[in-house]
C-alpha cells in the first residue's frame, strides 16, 4: 500500500475513516452470519471478518461482532499467504480470486476454522486483503465435528487444506470444492456456508470501493498507517496503568486427552514503561493429545485476554505492538506438524487467557476478575435414532460461573472466555434429538467463596430415550477449579458422570473422553465449574451471605465452612 | 358537537414530558405538554387534559401510551411474584442462555425477575411432541401455591416445559390456582406467546405477572379519575405492537405494553408517510440520550417478537421492531487516548444534560455543538431562566476539544457534528441491512426533538434521497395514539418440516387465530371501519436457526404455495437457492386489525396561521455553520409557511417542538398535510 503523496490528514477525517473501516468489517460479519447456513456461524457467530495489510498481512480493522477467539488471528494466516505467494509456493492473486485455507500450522487455529482470503485491488495493485474465518460444522477426521479428545496426529482430526484458490476470477473451482466435499460430513449443506463466506468478502469489497471513491486511496492508506500508530499509543497508555514490575500467572489443562497428566501454562510478564514483555518459560512441552496450540492461536489468546482487560482499545495491529510475546519454542503452545491441535481454540486458548488474568489481577484489581469457568463445555452425543431412522450428532455446550470482581459477584452461566454464543433452548434440543433433560439447574455451591464470590456453573442431566449412542467430552477444569484471587477461593471443578445401567462411570481424564457407548435409559450428568472468588471471604457482608443462603445457592454447612460462621 | 363527530385524545407519557393531542373530526386540534410525573404518571395525564381547552366529558376516545411497565421492569419495582415450574428447571429464568453483556470484559450482573426462593418445582413433564410423560401432580401444585401465598406473593407464574406444544398441564394448574389465589394475577407461560424457547417464554411470563398488579392499579385509578371528570367511555391503552386495547383487557397481557411509546411513534410515521405517498421509510427519532430507528415497508412497520429490553431480559411478544442506537443530543464529545475525537457512547442524558440546558452539565455534547453553530436558536434556549452563556459553552468546547486538536472552536463544533452524523448513519445502516434492505431505497422520516436537526446530514451520508419531517415532530407518539388501530397478534409454534405437514391442519391453526382475534375485537368498545387479517409464517431450512418471515395471502393457503413463497423470499434475501434442503415451518402468525376511520392530518397545522407568501414566514436571519464556514441563513417559522412553500437551503425552520436544518444545495417543499419533504443532494 502506497503512502506517498498524501496530504496531511486532518483528525476528523481520521476519526471518520476509523469508524468507516470498522463499519465495513461489521457489515461483513453481519452479511456472513445472516446468510450462513450452519447454526455455528449463523447463531453462534463462530466467525470473524477483517481487513489486512497488502504488505505483511497485519490487521487493519476487524468486525466488532466477530468471535473473540479470532482477535488478531487472521493477520498470521494472511502474512503466511503473502509470503507463500511471494516465493511462488501459491499461485499469484488476480482480481476475483478467493483463497481457502485451514492449515493450523500456517497461522491458523483448529482445522474446523476455515479461512477465506481475497485480494482487494485498486488500480491493478493489491491495496489490502479481505479475509474471514468460519467454523465449519465438520471437516472430516475421526470424530464428527472435529473435536477429538484423543487424536495423536493432525490427520486424525480432519482434512487439512493448504492455501489454494477456491474462486478463480470470481468463479468457484468445482473440482477443488468436490475434493473438499468428499472428505467432510453433511457436505450437501456446506454450499450455503461457502456462498455466505465469499459473499461477505464481496460486501467488504463493495464498501471499500465506496470509501476509496470518497476519500481516495492515498488518504485511506495514510489514515490506516496513522490509525495503527494511534492504537499503539492507546494501548501503551493503558499499559502504563500497570505498575512496573514482573508478574506471573499459572493455569493448568487437566490433561492432553491421551496422557493423564496436567499441562502447565506458565506466563511471565515484565512491564516496563509502556511495554509488556511476555514469555512462557516453565510451560509444559508439546503433548501427545490434541491440546497443543499453534503459535498463531497462542498469540491471539494473549491479545484476547488483553482486550477483555482493555476493551476500548480498537483492534488493529498497532494495539498489539506494545505486547512482545516471546516464541514459546518447545512447549505445547507452539505445536508443529503433525501434532494434533483440535483443543487449542476451544480450551487451551482459555487457559492462556486465564494465566494472563491471574498475572495481572494484582496489578489491575478493578479491571481483571478472578478466573472464570473458562471452558466451552463440549459434550457431543452421536447416535442413531430408530424412531426417525436417522443418524445425528448433538452438541451440548455449556457456560459456567465468572470470577468475582472488584465490585460484584461473578456472573452465573456466562459464555466461554473466547465465545459470545448462546446455547440452544432445551425445547429445541429435545425436538431434534432423542434425549430428555431431567435437570438443567444452577449448580449450587459451585461459586468460589470471596468478598465477591464466583458466579455459579450449571448442572444438567440428560437421558437417552431411544437407540444407542456414543458420548464424547472436551471440557476442562476437572482437576483444579477456576482460581480465586486476592484471598478468594477456587470455584468448584468440572464434573462428568455417565450412568450406564445405573452404574456411574467417571472419565479417567475427568474432563475429556471419547467413544463412551450408552443406550436408552442411560444418563449423562455434567456440572460445570463455578467462578473463582475475589477478595477475602471474611470481608463478605452478612447481608450477601444471608441472601446466598435464603436462595439456596449454598447449604448452611457450605456457608459455615466458607465463611467460618457458626 | 355534531352527531357522528369524534373527539379523540392521544396522550403519550415520555421520560420528560407528557404530550397530549386532541383531534376533533369536526373541528380543530389542540395540544398540551406537561412535565411527566414519574411516580404516578396519571397526575401528569390528568393535568394535561385539564390544561387543554377541551372538556373531558366531550371526548369520545382517550388513547394512552404509558411507560409504567417498562419503568417497573428496568427499575425492578415489581410485584412480589412466585413461579411454579417443571421439576428440575426452576433456574431456567436465572441461567439464561449462556451470555455476557458485552463481547469483551468478563463482567456482568443479572437479577432475575423472580428470586430463586420463590420459584418452586412440581412433578409434571411433557415432551417435545406434546405427550405427557409425567402427569401433573395436583397435590404438589396446591402445596406450592399455598407456600407462595404464605411467602406474600401477589402474582403467580405457571411455566412448564413444552407448554407451547401442549398447554394442558399449564391450564390445569391455572384452574387449581384460580381456586386458591386471591386475585386474577395468574400468568401461564403459553398464553402470551405460544412459542418454543423455555427461557424467553418464562421471562416474558414472569415480567407479565410481575407488572400486572402495577399496571392494573395504575390504569384502574386513571380510568376512575377520568370517569369522575366526566369521561363516559373506556380508556384505551397503546400496546407495543402499535395497536390499542381496552383498559379492562390490558393488564392481563401487561407485558405487551412494554415499548408502547416508541411503537406508537412508528405507527404515526407509517400513517403520515403513507398519506404523503412514501410507503417505504426509515424512522429516525432522536432524543436526549438515544435514538430509535424502525423500518417501514409498504406502510407496514416490521414487527418482531424478539425484543430484549435490557441485558438478559427478553420480552417475547409481538412488538413493532424499534431498535435503539446509543446517540442522542446529550451524547458527550471527548478526545480519547489515541488523540481522536469521539462522540458517545457516554451521554449527559437529561440530568445533568448538555451544558446549554443550564442544569449543571459541564461536558460538551451534540446539543452544545448545534447551539454554537447556530443550528439551534440561542434565544429560545437561553430565555428560560438559564445561567449559561454562549461564551461559557464556547470555552468548554475550546478546552475539552478544540485545543487538543489545535483547531478553532467553530471547527471543533463542526467536527463533533461530522463524527456524530457519521456514527448515527452507520448505526441506521446496520439496522437496515440487518433486515436485508438497502437504506437508499427508503426515505428518512425524522422526528423527536433532535431528529430533524440531523436528518439531512444522516440521509446524505447514507445516500437516502429524501427526508420527511412531519408537521408536528415533537408529538409523533401522541399522534400515534390518535391514529392507532385495534390490533391483536397471535403466534403458534409448529416447528416441523413443511413436507410433513398437511395444509388443512395449518389452515385450522390460522382460522383459530382469526377467531380468537375476532373475539377480542368484539369485546372492545371502539368504532371500527372494518377488520383486516394478516398472516405469515416464520420459516428456515432444516439445520438453520435464523428465521425468515414469509407472507401468507389467506387462510386457504397450501403447503406447496408456502414452500414456493419461502424459496422466493430466501432467494431475494440471500441470493442463494437451496432446493436440495427441506424447509421447516417454525411459527404461524396472525394479526387481526380493527381499522378505524382515517383522520385528516391537514389539521395538524392551523390553516389560519399560514401566510400566503414564503417571505412572510421569515422570522429572522442568523449565521449558521455548514461545511466549514458560516452562512447567512434565513430562519422560517414553521406554522407560517404557505402550504406550497419551497425552501432552498441553507435554511432553518423553527417550530415549538423542533428545529429543522435544510443544508446548502438541498430543497424542501411543503405538502398539504404540512409535512416538509427535503430533497437531499
Amino acid at each position: 500500500m502506497s503512502t506517498d503523496n498524501h496530504k496531511k490528514l486532518d483528525p476528523i477525517t481520521l476519526a471518520v475513516i476509523q469508524s468507516s473501516l470498522q463499519q465495513v468489517c461489521d457489515e461483513m460479519d453481519l452479511s456472513f452470519s445472516r446468510a450462513a447456513f450452519s447454526p455455528i456461524i449463523a447463531e453462534a457467530n463462530d466467525r470473524s471478518d477483517g481487513i489486512y495489510s497488502a504488505i505483511n498481512g497485519e490487521l487493519i480493522a476487524q468486525g466488532a461482532l466477530g468471535l473473540p477467539v479470532f482477535v488478531g488471528t487472521m493477520q498470521f494466516s494472511t502474512r503466511v499467504l503473502i509470503e507463500m505467494i511471494a516465493c511462488g509456493d501459491v499461485a499469484a492473486p488476480e482480481p476475483g480470486d478467493i483463497y481457502i485455507v485451514n492449515d493450523p500450522y500456517l497461522g491458523g487455529t483448529h482445522l474446523m476454522d476455515v479461512r477465506f482470503a481475497m485480494p482487494y485491488f485498486h488500480n491493478e495493485e493489491i491495496f489490502c486483503w479481505l479475509s474471514n474465518t468460519g467454523h465449519w460444522p465438520d471437516i472430516g477426521g475421526a470424530v464428527p465435528g472435529g473435536f477429538s479428545a484423543n487424536a495423536t496426529a493432525v490427520e486424525q482430526e480432519g482434512l487439512r487444506i493448504p492455501p489454494v484458490k477456491l474462486f478463480k476470477r470470481g468463479q468457484m473451482d468445482k473440482e477443488i470444492y468436490s475434493i473438499i466435499c468428499s472428505n467432510i460430513r453433511v457436505a450437501e449443506q456446506r454450499i450455503g456456508d461457502v456462498k455466505a463466506q465469499s459473499a461477505a468478502l464481496l460486501v467488504g469489497q463493495a464498501r471499500l470501493d465506496e470509501l476509496i471513491e470518497k476519500y481516495t486511496a492515498n488518504t485511506l492508506s495514510a489514515a490506516i498507517a496513522e490509525l495503527k500508530i494511534r492504537a499503539a499509543q492507546q494501548m501503551r497508555q493503558r499499559i502504563t496503568e500497570i505498575p512496573d514490575g514482573n508478574y506471573t500467572g499459572t493455569a493448568y489443562v487437566d490433561s492432553d486427552g491421551v496422557v493423564d497428566e496436567p499441562l502447565t501454562i506458565q506466563i511471565n510478564m515484565e512491564k516496563s514503561a509502556t511495554e509488556l514483555h511476555i514469555d512462557f518459560e516453565g510451560t509444559s512441552p508439546p503433548c501427545m493429545g490434541p491440546m497443543n496450540s499453534v503459535l498463531a492461536t497462542t498469540q491471539s489468546s494473549v491479545y484476547l485476554a488483553m482486550r477483555h482487560i482493555f476493551p476500548d482499545v480498537p483492534i488493529n495491529a498497532g494495539a498489539f505492538d506494545p505486547l512482545h510475546i516471546k516464541d514459546p519454542h518447545d512447549t505445547f503452545l507452539h505445536a508443529k506438524y503433525p501434532r494434533p491441535v483440535s483443543g487449542c481454540a476451544a480450551e487451551v486458548s482459555q487457559r492462556i487467557a486465564e494465566a494472563v488474568f491471574a498475572a495481572l489481577v494484582p496489578a489491575l484489581p478493578e479491571k481483571v476478575t478472578a478466573a472464570p469457568a473458562g471452558s466451552s463445555g463440549n459434550f457431543a452425543l452421536g447416535g442413531f435414532d430408530p424412531k426417525r431412522n436417522s443418524s445425528y450428532v448433538m452438541y451440548q455446550l455449556s457456560g459456567g460461573g465468572y470470577g468475582g470482581n472488584h465490585d460484584h459477584d461473578g456472573l452465573t452461566n456466562g459464555c466461554s472466555t473466547i465465545g459470545i454464543s448462546k446455547t440452544p433452548p432445551i425445547e429445541v434440543m429435545e425436538q431434534y434429538f432423542p434425549v430428555l433433560y431431567r435437570e438443567y439447574a444452577l449448580r449450587e455451591g459451585s461459586g468460589g467463596a470471596g468478598e465477591h464470590r464466583g458466579g455459579f456453573g450449571i448442572q444438567y442431566s440428560i437421558e437417552l430415550r431411544r437407540g444407542e449412542a456414543t458420548a464424547s467430552f472436551v471440557m476442562d477444569h476437572g482437576r483444579v477449579g477456576p482460581q480465586g484471587v486476592l484471598g478468594g477461593k477456587d470455584g468448584m471443578t468440572n464434573s462428568v458422570t455417565v450412568w450406564r445401567n445405573g452404574e456411574p462411570y467417571t472419565p479417567p481424564h475427568l474432563s475429556k473422553d471419547q467413544g463412551i457407548a450408552i443406550k436408552a435409559g442411560d444418563r449423562v450428568e455434567v456440572g460445570t465449574p463455578g467462578g473463582g472468588g475475589f477478595g477475602d471471604p471474611a470481608n463478605r457482608t452478612a447481608e450477601n451471605i444471608q441472601h446466598d443462603l435464603d436462595n439456596g445457592y449454598y447449604t448452611q454447612q457450605q456457608i459455615d465452612e466458607m465463611y467460618g460462621l457458626t | 358537537m355534531q352527531p357522528g363527530a369524534q373527539i379523540i385524545a392521544g396522550i403519550d407519557v415520555g421520560g420528560t414530558f407528557t404530550d397530549l393531542l386532541v383531534f376533533d373530526t369536526d373541528g380543530g386540534i389542540s395540544f398540551g405538554k406537561t412535565p411527566t410525573t414519574v411516580d404516578n404518571q396519571s397526575f401528569g395525564v390528568m393535568q394535561a387534559l385539564k390544561d387543554s381547552a377541551v372538556k373531558i366529558a366531550d371526548i369520545t376516545t382517550i388513547v394512552h401510551g404509558t411507560t409504567t411497565t417498562t419503568n417497573a421492569v428496568l427499575e425492578r419495582k415489581l410485584a412480589r411474584t412466585g413461579m411454579i415450574t417443571t421439576r428440575g428447571f426452576r433456574d431456567i429464568i436465572e441461567l439464561g442462555r449462556r451470555t455476557r453483556p458485552q463481547p469483551y470484559g468478563m463482567f456482568g450482573e443479572f437479577t432475575p425477575v423472580i428470586p430463586r426462593a420463590l420459584r418452586l418445582e412440581i412433578s409434571e413433564r411433557i415432551d417435545a411432541d406434546g405427550e405427557v410423560l409425567t402427569p401433573l401432580a395436583e397435590g404438589e401444585v396446591r402445596d406450592a401455591i399455598k407456600t407462595l401465598l404464605q411467602q406474600g406473593c401477589e402474582s403467580l407464574v405457571i411455566h412448564f416445559l413444552h407448554a407451547y406444544a401442549n398447554p394442558q398441564h399449564e391450564q390445569h394448574a391455572a384452574e387449581i390456582a384460580a381456586g386458591l389465589w386471591p386475585n386474577k394475577y395468574i400468568t401461564t407461560g403459553h398464553s402470551l406467546l405460544s412459542e418454543y424457547r423455555e427461557y424467553e417464554r418464562g421471562v416474558t411470563a414472569s415480567v407479565n405477572a410481575a407488572v400486572q398488579p402495577i399496571l392494573d392499579n395504575y390504569i384502574d385509578r386513571l380510568q376512575r379519575e377520568l370517569t369522575s371528570a366526566g369521561y363516559q367511555h373506556d380508556l384505551l391503552v397503546m400496546n407495543g405492537n402499535g395497536g390499542m386495547v381496552s383498559a379492562s383487557l390490558v393488564s392481563r397481557e401487561s407485558a405487551k405494553t412494554v415499548m408502547s411509546g416508541p411503537a406508537s411513534g412508528v405507527m404515526a410515521a407509517a400513517y403520515t408517510a403513507k398519506r404523503a405517498g412514501m410507503p417505504d421509510i426509515i424512522t429516525y427519532d432522536m432524543g436526549g440520550t438515544s435514538s430509535d430507528v424502525a423500518l417501514i415497508l409498504n406502510a407496514l412497520p416490521s414487527v418482531s417478537h424478539e425484543l430484549e429490553i435490557e441485558y438478559a431480559m427478553p420480552i417475547h411478544v409481538p412488538m413493532v421492531d424499534v431498535r435503539t442506537i446509543g446517540s442522542g443530543g446529550g451524547s458527550i464529545a471527548s478526545i480519547d487516548d489515541a488523540g481522536l475525537l469521539q462522540v458517545g457512547p457516554h451521554s449527559a442524558g437529561a440530568t445533568p444534560g448538555p451544558i446549554c440546558y443550564g442544569r449543571g452539565g459541564d461536558k460538551v455534547t451534540i446539543s452544545d455543538a448545534n447551539l454554537v453553530l447556530g443550528r439551534l436558536n440561542p434565544e429560545t434556549l437561553f430565555s428560560v431562566d438559564n445561567k449559561i452563556s454562549m461564551d461559557q459553552i464556547r470555552t468548554a468546547i475550546d478546552q475539552q476539544i478544540a485545543q487538543k486538536l489545535s483547531m478553532s472552536v467553530d471547527d471543533a463544533a463542526g467536527a463533533i457534528l461530522t463524527i456524530a452524523n457519521n456514527k448515527m448513519a452507520g448505526a441506521v445502516r446496520m439496522v437496515s441491512i440487518s433486515r436485508g434492505h438497502d437504506p437508499r431505497d427508503f426515505a428518512l422520516f425524522a422526528f423527536g426533538g433532535a431528529g430533524p436537526l440531523h436528518a439531512s446530514a444522516i440521509a446524505r451520508e447514507l445516500g437516502i434521497p429524501k427526508v420527511l419531517v412531519p408537521a408536528r415532530p415533537g408529538i409523533t407518539n401522541a399522534l400515534g395514539c390518535v391514529v392507532a388501530d385495534v390490533r391483536h397478534d397471535f403466534v403458534n409454534t409448529i416447528n416441523r418440516p413443511l413436507d410433513s405437514l398437511a395444509s388443512d391442519q395449518l389452515q385450522q391453526t390460522l382460522n383459530a387465530q382469526n377467531e380468537r382475534g375476532m373475539e377480542l375485537i368484539n369485546a372492545e368498545s371502539v368504532a371500527l371501519e372494518n377488520i383486516e387479517f394478516r398472516h405469515s409464517a416464520d420459516m428456515q431450512f432444516i439445520g438453520q436457526t435464523h428465521l425468515l418471515n414469509v407472507p401468507i395471502s389467506s387462510t386457504d393457503f397450501t403447503c406447496e404455495e408456502l414452500q414456493r413463497n419461502f424459496e422466493s423470499v430466501y432467494l431475494n434475501r440471500f441470493h442463494v437457492e437451496l432446493k436440495e434442503i427441506r424447509a421447516n415451518l417454525v411459527n404461524l402468525n396472525t394479526t387481526v386489525i380493527g381499522v378505524r376511520a382515517e383522520l385528516d392530518l391537514q389539521k395538524l397545522i392551523d390553516p389560519a396561521g399560514r401566510k400566503d407568501k414564503i417571505t412572510d414566514a421569515i422570522k429572522d436571519q442568523r449565521q449558521v455553520w455548514f461545511d466549514g464556514q458560516w452562512h447567512n441563513t434565513v430562519i422560517y417559522q414553521r406554522d407560517s409557511l404557505p402550504l406550497d412553500a419551497i425552501i432552498t437551503g441553507p435554511a432553518i425552520v423553527e417550530q415549538m417542538d423542533t428545529t429543522i436544518v435544510i443544508e446548502p444545495d438541498s430543497t424542501a417543499r411543503s405538502d398539504s398535510d404540512g409535512n416538509l419533504i427535503i430533497e437531499v443532494n
